[in-house]
């Protein structure tokens, strides 16, 4: 029962950290976009936080390369666990037009988990939020934490 | 004053102690986001929103930071926690029972109030980094700013009841004559104290400690998990408990024996009280420390001080 009280109030309090792994800025935006009183994600009691020792749910934004994946590593892991990441846009997901850069280092989900991909160039704010219920549906579907 | 232990105890933990103090608190903090919600023309969270939260922070892990001294760190928000639960006990109980009240006890609310940035500012110090270490400074810089103000405004009311230390007979003072709020010299009181209170709870404009668009969250960065969880419990007591303090010392309390069905109305006064803030925090943008500093040292305390002088002359 105390699994299921931990489980349930982590899918309903996701606190945001947003992790800019040298994103062209276009998705931090429109992340900024999501927080605006026209989508008002509180509403699914997500907030955004200033330090990913508070965080739940990681925003990976931008294509990973050689120089900023160590500190994506080391922001990984800071954040407390149980955490959700998210691969967000199409860089952090497959490299988008960087795939042949000299310092790429890959998509995102070669180097730590991904639970969620929220695909677009950048996503629209209403993907981000099928994207972050998404990753509701999947917590409450895990068996353990 | 002949009170078993168990009913100590019961007073400190369940009602209207720990338990109720943090059911409340949280409920304060639902509406603190709900009513800001609105004013920005959201929806907001939902009604269990804060329980989510702190339940949610229960079952992370906590981290504690290389060369932080594990005692202090992990030990100061529980101190934090055990005094505002002591310090709503006191003042809840003085309201509710005024006959049980202790000699001298508003100085031990006075003891407890500082009780929190102190144990704010030795966690923030502790945690060994440069950030939490820029919140603590600025917290003890904010503390001095709003406390001599804090001071004068309970020395005009103490001076106005014509020496009373007992927050029961302050009480009955009020109940026999009229509300603090109602004289020329205690609505400047009201008024310090207000401020004071909106620094003390960290809320814009005074959140330059916290600042989370600033320095991350400056005195909690580096808190995570259960730790974390306590430490926002404590605020939302604190929230709680500074609502009751305004309103017992300057509004006649939540329940005053003339009126019946006052008795459930005067639980709104807190809320009030309390939406006053939200609006002040909506409202208004945060302050640098030095003007913070500024506007203590000259606007609250020559406030605070006129009033105290009106309530030495009478009024």
């Amino acid at each position: 029962m105390l699994k299921g009280l931990k489980k349930a109030a982590l899918a309903r309090s996701l606190w945001i950290y947003h992790v800019a792994a040298s994103p062209c800025n276009n998705c931090d935006i429109e992340i900024l976009d999501l927080l605006t009183p026209r989508f008002d994600v509180e509403r699914f009691g997500l907030l955004l936080t200033g330090s990913p020792r508070h965080a739940d749910l990681l925003l990976v934004t931008g294509m990973v390369n050689k120089k900023v994946l160590d500190r994506v590593l080391r922001v990984y892991a800071q954040t407390p666990k149980p955490c959700v990441v998210a691969a967000f846009g199409s860089c952090a997901i497959s490299g988008d037009l960087f795939v042949d850069s000299y310092n790429f280092a890959g998509p995102l989900d070669k180097h730590i988990p991904v639970d969620v991909y929220i695909g677009g160039c950048p996503p629209k704010p209403e993907a981000m939020i099928l994207g972050v219920m998404r990753a509701i549906e999947k917590l409450k579907k895990l068996k353990d934490l | 004053m002949n009170m078993s232990v168990g009913w100590v105890f019961f007073y400190l933990l369940v009602f209207p102690g720990f338990l109720f103090t943090s059911v409340v608190g949280l409920l304060y903090t639902w509406v603190d986001r709900k009513v800001t919600a609105r004013v920005q023309f959201r929806v907001g969270p939902p009604l269990l929103q804060p329980f989510f939260d702190f339940f949610k922070l229960l079952g992370k892990d906590t981290f504690v930071p290389e060369g932080a001294p594990r005692s202090i760190f992990l030990g100061a928000p529980l101190i934090g926690l055990a005094s505002v639960s002591v310090l709503s006990t006191v003042l809840l109980v003085s309201n509710l029972f005024p006959r049980q009240a202790f000699a001298g006890d508003l100085i031990v609310v006075l003891y407890l109030f500082a009780f929190v940035p102190i144990v704010l500012i030795l966690g923030a110090s502790s945690s060994s980094n440069p950030i939490s270490a820029l919140g603590a400074s600025r917290e003890m810089s904010l503390y001095l700013a709003y406390e001599l103000p804090l001071l004068f405004a309970l020395a005009t009311i103490v001076v106005k009841s014509g020496g009373l230390l007992k927050i029961g007979d302050l009480l009955q003072w009020q109940w026999t004559n009229h509300p603090f709020l109602y004289s020329a010299s205690g609505a400047l009181a009201f008024v310090s104290a207000f401020l004071c209170m909106q620094a003390k709870l960290g809320f814009v404009p005074f959140d330059i400690a916290e600042a989370e668009q600033e320095i991350m969250g400056g005195i909690t960065l580096e808190y995570s998990g259960p730790v974390l969880a306590i430490l926002k419990l404590t605020k939302a007591m604190l929230y709680f408990t500074v609502s009751i303090f305004l309103t017992i010392f300057f509004w006649g309390g939540f329940r005053s024996p003339r009126h019946g069905w006052y008795h459930i109305l005067g639980w709104l006064k807190p809320l009030a009280i309390i939406v006053l803030i939200i609006l002040i925090k909506n409202t208004n943008p945060r302050l640098r420390i030095d003007q913070a500093l500024r506007f203590f040292w000259s606007i609250v305390l020559v406030l605070s001080i006129a009033g105290f002088i009106l309530a030495s002359v009478g009024l």
